[in-house]
This record gives structure tokens, C-alpha cells and sequence, in this order.
């Protein structure tokens, strides 16, 4: 009902009421208002364009595999009986891992610079989480989940390896070592 | 009537002198007070709690340190700071926001006490559990870590009397826009409406994840539950969380600050844009928090990724909108040049100064943000220092120092009486400001060298890396010291105006005006309910898919553990 007044009195322009002074002011700054909006929108869509195109141009996705475990009999469970390093076949290594109240099983893993290491891991407990100290490995281990992601070590060395979910009173002490041996390639 | 209106009109625009305030017929405001008064005390246990995590961070023989009083603390801190002081501040807060600009009553203001009553039931019910040792969950309550069913249904008893709120919130609003059709919904209203839409879309996850899956397995009802679900109802609710403490502190720096520091509201329909723009986006992003989780595909965590930086965008032009503002403040006070309009900003009004520096903080909080979101980035700073430090910038300073600060200017406002020891109060939020600088650069910093967050001690027995980290954390102890004097000079400044200040004249609750003539009739912003609607679509696309598709797997769950 007011549509047509509206329109009159926008009409009128900014800086009504700041006299002289307050329409400079109101006038200069829609301009960066304009400016500021498309400047963020343009910053918006590269941040997501950024994002997207790694992940379909470089498949750079975080772990997300999804495989389902019985957590209480996850210990003799055929896939978790044995944590360890092993090598498979096609010379991709594969680290087999417990991460329990308050231990990582093994608590010592020493895999080959320079080549795929895919890490397989689940929880019999609560949830933990599996972090080496220095790289972006870093992920959630699930009592239920089986956690999979593949990761290369470029350069020899020796890592700390932390609990980065709380899981109880001896959360803050719950770690291991990665050794990454040999030269890098 | 538009006759009247466009006869008021002009007096309004054409001069810079306050307008009149709300015409409320002088109302007590004892429900804003109660629920006022439960959030400043629960940010003063909060706080205590906290100082003594920081004392941990400089790892001295402190009597009592034990991880149990530890972790004990650390779930306290988190629920009365994050859940119980904000919920009730919010609370308080939308009751005066409508009151005042809209000029009526309440509608069923008995209701708000009931809602009052139910989440202090709850708040005291969850806090028992906590401080009685047998709930350190911490306030993300993950399971398989299982807290006393107190504490379940206190949580549940605080979102319920929250609805509470939710309809008194709304019932007023309709009751006003029946008397008032057609005509634009005043600023603040809009945002707190806002907020209230976002929090009963997001509190439908918690209330899932809580009553059909937590409550009856705590009671040993229910055998077992699924983390990945569980997580994935908590997050639902977790993000949106966020805005529901950011966008009443976005309201007061629309809507209040402006009007404290001199000035006109730069552009009101910018506001509302991002206010809508809140309403749709808030919600379908939570598996962002669950990037490096198993069990949900890469797809679905990409997508939220996208809706996730389409929420930056409002607050960019929050942060346009409200410096802008000031800006106009300044120069309507005589400023030339590009930067003098800052020096002419009233830096010793507690309000004024606590506001800009929440902003500014949040300002940093915002980018580490975008950094948090980024997909595949997230894996070198999740479940890290990084974190803690990133959500003390955000909801502990954008969102709790403009509290603070909103509490100095509200206080004087409902209860007629002037402020107490207002040298405290005009130092404080620079003593936030300079503890949250140390705690939070340091929590980054460390964060990046892989120092994971929550941590009773850091040193991993003696390792090299965790050696660097520990030579930056006795700094963010520092932080947490200062914050917590800060903290204390807060509730001493709440408690003495109570107590100690004679009643007198209150001033008027008044709200910022906008620079540019306002759009009197109701604008496509302010059509709240299709906003609404498609809201829930967007919250639909977003979680029906994934989380049928987790139904649909054959899982396992996981029996409750109570390590603590």
C-alpha cells in the first residue's frame, strides 16, 4: 500500500538528515558497498572453486571410506586379528591398526618413503582419533567403522603419532611412532 | 493510516536526534532478568572452570590437577559457557529485542516463565551430572562415551524449554503483524526471528540424536548406538549452533551499535539479506565438522563444503555494513581524512568497545574458519589446537565478549540502575581482547605443529615435537589468566549493579535509525515463512540422502563406555 511513497522517499537519496556532509559520506560509500559485495561474492566462489576443482581434477578428497565393523568382536574380527605392516603384491604397503583405550596397536609402525601406504583402522571402544604429528594424516577411527586412506611419506624420518579425540582419562597420553625408512626417491 | 506514517516520516529522517524509543508501557522485564541472571552465573562457573585448564597448559604442580578434574572441568566449561550462557543470554535478549521494538507485551509470558523454570530444571540437572564426576563427555557428549542419563535429559530439558522461548518469540511476532500488515519488520525483530527459525531447524538433530538414540540407551533400554549416526544428528545441530550465538551479537552490531556510537545504520536492506541468507545456509553444513570421518561418503561432505562458504558471504557484509556504519558515526562527529573517523568512535563505552573488538577478533575467527572448511585442508588442522583457538575467537569473543558488552548497555536499561564500578567495566573488554590474543595464537600456532586439542598435559612423555609445542603453551596460560580476570571483573561489575546501585529513571531502549530512508512496507525479506520453507527443503536435500543411506548399511553399534 505504501509502495509508491517508498519509492519517492528512496528517491530522496542516502544521507538524509546528515545534511551536505552525510550525503557525501552515504554516496561514497554505496560505491564500496558495491565494490565490497562483488569483491566477496568473487572471493566466495573462488574459495569454492578452489575446493571443488582439487577434489574432481585431483580427486583430493578427505578418508571417507565406507565399511562397516561389529566393534565387539573387532579384536578377532579376520580383518584386525593380525595390526601390522604388510606388503602387498603390486608394492603398495598396507598398515593394519587398533586404536584403543589408550594405545595404538602397533605402537610402532615403520613403513618405506616414497610409496603408497594405505592405513586401515577401527576402535573395539570409543571413538579415537589417528594423527601423524607434521603430515595431513589425520583421521577418525569409529568403534562400528573400518577408516581406510592411502598416504606417501616423501622423506625419511620419525613421527609422533597422537589420539586427537578425546576417549578418557588417559587420552593425553595415548600415542605411538611412525618410522619412515629408506631414501626418498 | 499511511497517511499518519507519511506524515511521521520526515521528522524521523530529517534529524540526527535520537527518536523516541520503544513506547513499551514500562515493563518489568523479570523474565529478561531471570533468564539474564542464570546466563551471567553460569559464565561465572564457566569461567572458573577454564582457568584452571590454562593453569594445565603451563603444566604446574597445581593441588587437585588430576586428569579427572580435568576433563571434569573441560566438559563444565564447555557446556555452561557454550549451551547455558548463551542459550539463557539469547533468551533474555529476544525477549527485550521484541518488548522494545516492537511496543507491546509478550504474548503468554507465563509460558516464558514455564520455559524459564524447564531449562533451569535441565541446566541444573545436566550440571549435577557433570560436577558429580560420572559425565565427562565433554559438551560435544560423543558416543560411545556414555554420561549419566541426568545429564541426557537435562540437555533435553533445556532445548525443550527453549521451544518455549521459540513460541512465546513467535506468538508475539504474529500478534504484532496481525495489528500491523504490510508493514516491514523492524531490524532487530528480523534477526532475532532469524535466529529463532535456525535454532528450531537445527535443535530437530539434537533432539533425534538425544532422545531417540542417548536417553534410552543410557537407561540401558537400548543396547547400543551408532557413533557415525549420533555424530552426524550432533552436527545437524552443531553448526547452526553457531549462529544462533552469532546472529543476536549480529543484531546489537546492526541494531544497537550503531545508535551508541553516533551514527545511522549504513543500509538496512543489506541486513536483512544476510539475515535471510542465515536462515537458508545455516544448517545444511554440519559434515564439515565430520570431514575425516568413515562411514559417510566424500560426495555429500563435498556438497556441504559448497553451502559452507556460501555462508561466509553474510558475514562479509555484516562486516561491511557495521564498519561502515561507524564510519558514518565518526564523520557526522567531524571527521576528515580516511582513518580520523576511528579516533572520533566512543572507545570507553563498554558497549562501543567491547563490540568493535568482538568484530574485529571475529574477524581473524572468520578466515580460520574458511580455512577449516576447506575439504581437504581441514586434515592438517582437525580435532587440533587449531580449533579450540578458532572457536575461543568466534563463539568466546565475536559472540561472548559482544554479550558481555550488550549486558553493560542492557543492565542500566531493565533495572532503571546505573552501573557499577564502571572503570571495570570500561577495561575489561580489552582485557578479553589481550587474553584471547595470547590464547588464541598460540592455540593456532600450536594447532598447525600438530598439538591435538583437549589435552590434560601435552608432552607425550618426552617427545621432540610435543618439546616445541610446550615452549608455546605457557603463553596461552598467560591468555587464560588474563581472560579470567577479565571474566571476574565482568561479574563483579553484573553483581554490584544488582546489588548496589539505587533504581532510578531508566534510560530508553532505543535502536539504531538507517542512514537511507526506510522501506516502510514489508519487503521480499521479511516474507520469513517462504524463507523458512525453503529452508527446510535445503535442510532436507542435505541430510535425507546421507543419512537414509547410513540407515540403509548394515551397522554395528557400540556399547556405552564411561572411562572417567
Amino acid at each position: 500500500m505504501n509502495r509508491s511513497e517508498a519509492k519517492v522517499s528512496e528517491g530522496e537519496g542516502r544521507g538524509v538528515g546528515g545534511g551536505e556532509e552525510g550525503r557525501g559520506v552515504g554516496a561514497r560509500v554505496e560505491l564500496y558497498e558495491k565494490i565490497w559485495m562483488w569483491g566477496a561474492a568473487g572471493l566466495v566462489v573462488v574459495f569454492i572453486g578452489a575446493v571443488v576443482y582439487t577434489a574432481a581434477a585431483g580427486a583430493v578428497h578427505p578418508p571417507s571410506h565406507v565399511e562397516t565393523i561389529d566393534p565387539q568382536t573387532a579384536r578377532t574380527d579376520p580383518r584386525f586379528a593380525s595390526p601390522g605392516v604388510t606388503e602387498r603384491p603390486d608394492g603398495t604397503v598396507e598398515v593394519v591398526l587398533l586404536a584403543q583405550m589408550y594405545a595404538f596397536l602397533p605402537t610402532e609402525i615403520r613403513v618405506p618413503a616414497g610409496r603408497p601406504v594405505t592405513f586401515r583402522m577401527t576402535s573395539p571402544d570409543v571413538i579415537h582419533g589417528f594423527q601423524v604429528v607434521g603430515t595431513n594424516a589425520n583421521a577418525m577411527v569409529m568403534p562400528g567403522y573400518v577408516t581406510e586412506f592411502t598416504v606417501t611419506f616423501p622423506q625419511p624420518g620419525e613421527h609422533l603419532i597422537v589420539c586427537n579425540e578425546y576417549c578418557g582419562l588417559g587420552h593425553h597420553v595415548m600415542h605411538g611412532k611412525l618410522v619412515v625408512e629408506g631414501e626418498a626417491p | 493510516m499511511s497517511a499518519d506514517r507519511s506524515g511521521a516520516l520526515p521528522t524521523a529522517r530529517t534529524t540526527l536526534e535520537p527518536r523516541v524509543g520503544a513506547p513499551a508501557a514500562s515493563p518489568s522485564y523479570r523474565l529478561e532478568l531471570a533468564n539474564l541472571s542464570v546466563a551471567v552465573a553460569a559464565f561465572g562457573v564457566g569461567a572458573a572452570m577454564a582457568v584452571m585448564q590454562a593453569l594445565s597448559r603451563a603444566n604446574l604442580a597445581l593441588p587437585l590437577r588430576s586428569p579427572g578434574v580435568y576433563y571434569l572441568s573441560v566438559t563444565a566449561h564447555g557446556v555452561l559457557m557454550a549451551l547455558v550462557f548463551t542459550t539463557f543470554f539469547i533468551m533474555g535478549l529476544g525477549y527485550v529485542v521484541l518488548r522494545a521494538a516492537l511496543g507491546r507485551d509478550l504474548v503468554s509470558e507465563r509460558l516464558g516463565w514455564i520455559s524459564f523454570w524447564v531449562a533451569l530444571a535441565g541446566t541444573a540437572a545436566a550440571t549435577a551430572a557433570i560436577l558429580s564426576g560420572t559425565s565427562s563427555v565433554l559438551y560435544t557428549f560423543y558416543p560411545p562415551l556414555q554420561a549419566h542419563p541426568a545429564f541426557y535429559i537435562g540437555a533435553a530439558l533445556l532445548v525443550v524449554g527453549s521451544w518455549g522461548w521459540c513460541v512465546v518469540m513467535v506468538r508475539t511476532y504474529r500478534h504484532w503483524r496481525r495489528d500491523n500488515p504490510g508493514t516491514a519488520i523492524p531490524l532487530p525483530v528480523h534477526g532475532m526471528l532469524a535466529t529463532v527459525i535456525i535454532w528450531l531447524l537445527a535443535t530437530v538433530g539434537v533432539a533425534a540424536e538425544v532422545v531417540l538414540l542417548l536417553i534410552p540407551w543410557s537407561l540401558g533400554l537400548r543396547e547400543t548406538v551408532d557413533p557415525v549416526l549420533a555424530r552426524t544428528l550432533f552436527w545437524w545441530f552443531g553448526h547452526p549452533l553457531v549462529y544462533f550465538w552469532l546472529l543476536p551479537a549480529y543484531v546489537v552490531w546492526y541494531s544497537v551499535l550503531p545508535r551508541v556510537a553516533g551514527g545511522r545504520l549504513f543500509s538496512d536492506p543489506l541486513a536483512r539479506l544476510a539475515f535471510v541468507l542465515f536462515i537458508l545456509f545455516s544448517t545444511p553444513v554440519g559434515l564439515h565438522h565430520q570431514f575425516l570421518d568413515p562411514g559417510i561418503p566424500a560426495g555429500w561432505k563435498l556438497a556441504h563444503t559448497v553451502s559452507t562458504y556460501v555462508i561466509l558471504f553474510p558475514s562479509f557484509l555484516t562486516a561491511f555494513t557495521v564498519i561502515a556504519s561507524l564510519e558514518v558515526a565518526g564523520r557526522l562527529k567531524g571527521a576528515a581524512g580516511w582513518f580520523d573517523w576511528i579516533t572520533k568512535l566512543p572507545w570507553s563505552d563498554p558497549l562501543y568497545s567491547s563490540v568493535a573488538l568482538a568484530m574485529l577478533t571475529f574477524a581473524v575467527g572468520g578466515f580460520g574458519g574458511a580455512v577449516n572448511a576447506a575439504y581437504a585442508m581441514n586434515a592438517m588442522v582437525h580435532n587440533t589446537a587449531w580449533v579450540q583457538g578458532h572457536f575461543h575467537l568466534t563463539v568466546g569473543t565475536a559472540a561472548a565478549l559482544t554479550f558481555m558488552g550488550t549486558s553493560y548497555w542492557l543492565l542500566p536499561r531493565l533495572t532503571g540502575k546505573e552501573l557499577r564500578f564502571k572503570g571495570a567495566a570500561q577495561v575489561q573488554p580489552y582485557l578479553w581482547f589481550a587474553g584471547m590474543v595470547m590464547f588464541g595464537v598460540v592455540n593456532h600456532v600450536t594447532g598447525i605443529m600438530g598439538m591435538p586439542r583437549r589435552l590434560y598435559e601435552a608432552s607425550y612423555v618426552g617427545a621432540e615435537a610435543a618439546a616445541r609445542w610446550s615452549e608455546w603453551t605457557a603463553i596461552s596460560a598467560v591468555g587464560g589468566v588474563v581472560l579470567f580476570v577479565s571474566a571476574m571483573l565482568y561479574i563483579a561489575v553484573m553483581v554490584g549493579t544488582w546489588l548496589w546501585s539505587k533504581p532510578g529513571a531508566a534510560p530508553a531502549i532505543e535502536f539504531a535509525e538507517p542512514l537511507s530512508p526506510l522501506r516502510e512496507d514489508r519487503g521480499v525479506w521479511d516474507r520469513l515463512g517462504l524463507w523458512t520453507i525453503l529452508a527446510i527443503a535445503l535442510v532436507a536435500i542435505a541430510y535425507f540422502y546421507p543419512i537414509g543411506q547410513l540407515l540403509r548399511t548394515e551397522r554395528f553399534g557400540s556399547p556405552g563406555f564411561r572411562p572417567f
